[in-house]
């Protein structure tokens, strides 16, 4: 089976990287860009039968910082 | 005074900190990674600089899983004292063993430079050394350092006297200009700025020996 971690900075936290690829998205020429935000995805090839909690717990302990960082997890 | 250096791969600033604890008169022993323990009677363990598994992930985040830090943690509990400087202050926000989070600089430019660190506490193992309100001259070099603490916590560390150090001027973005926190107990000291690269006046400076003298003098007397 296979799932895919979808890891984001939570809303608050300033995404430098995100705010330059919105200023480069504008510098050449797309307006209206009010804002970008950069995270990650992450394929997991997994046995089958992993849980989604046993994902949860892959996101806490590695995955994800979750200080800064929110995830979400789907199942594919 | 006995102390260890944790060597990851991708660590880079471990021999740098052997030879300043070596000069501060400490006794020093390099650890790898994947030792499970650390050696017999340590009074510090050093967390250096570097690209720990090449920052994959996120700066930190792997190394922090690895068997030694587990080690680490434990001896922090137990009340040893830990510094973790630029990599090392990212290893130990992973590990959980300080607060907050060191993300991107700001300007998302790698920094290197010399810069004036304001020392804000002298309350410490670390900084007792020091005259608090009083300016030095640290080597930054990192990518992200940029410190991120949430209001609550920013205002924690600040009525704790937890923030060690400050840039004297913004450099990264960090709230409050933060450069090094420590832990509740203080025994505990990360920090972005490296005061191992200034311990030799070919340095340039050096500033930064009274940090691991104070250290080795903290775990004699002790």
């Amino acid at each position: 089976m296979k799932a895919r971690v979808h890891v984001m900075l939570k809303n608050g936290v300033l995404d430098p990287q995100g705010e330059a690829v919105k200023h480069a998205l504008g510098a050449i020429g797309f307006a209206g860009v009010d804002g970008v935000r950069q995270g990650k995805v992450i394929e997991l090839d997994l046995a089958d039968g992993t849980d989604e909690a046993t994902i949860g717990q892959m996101c806490e302990k590695l995955l994800a910082n979750t200080v800064i960082e929110s995830y979400t997890i789907e199942v594919l | 005074m006995r102390a260890a250096v944790i060597v990851f791969p991708g660590s880079n600033c471990d021999r740098d900190m052997k030879v300043a604890l070596e000069q501060a008169g400490a006794d020093v022993h390099m650890v790898w990674h994947k030792d499970a323990d650390l050696p017999e009677g340590v009074d510090l363990v050093a967390v250096p600089g570097g690209f720990s598994f090449g920052d994959y992930l996120r700066c930190g985040a792997i190394a922090a899983q690895s068997p030694i830090c587990q080690a680490v943690v434990r001896h922090a509990e137990a009340g040893g004292y830990v510094l973790g400087v630029c990599n090392g202050f990212q290893v130990l926000t992973e590990t959980g063993l300080l607060p907050g989070a060191l993300m991107r600089n700001s300007g998302l430019k790698f920094v290197s430079k010399t810069i004036d660190l304001k020392v804000e506490t002298e309350n410490s193992a670390f900084t007792i050394g020091y005259r608090a309100g009083g300016a030095l001259r640290i080597p930054v070099a990192h990518h992200d350092g940029n410190y991120v603490a949430d209001a609550s916590l920013a205002a924690r560390l600040v009525d704790e006297d937890r923030v060690a150090f400050r840039y004297s001027a913004p450099l990264n973005g960090s709230v409050d200009n933060i450069a090094g926190v420590l832990s509740e107990n203080r025994r505990v000291l990360g920090m972005m700025p490296h005061p191992e690269r200034a311990i030799d006046a070919l340095h340039g400076g050096t500033d930064g020996q009274a940090m691991f003298r104070a250290l080795v003098e903290a775990t004699v007397a002790a």
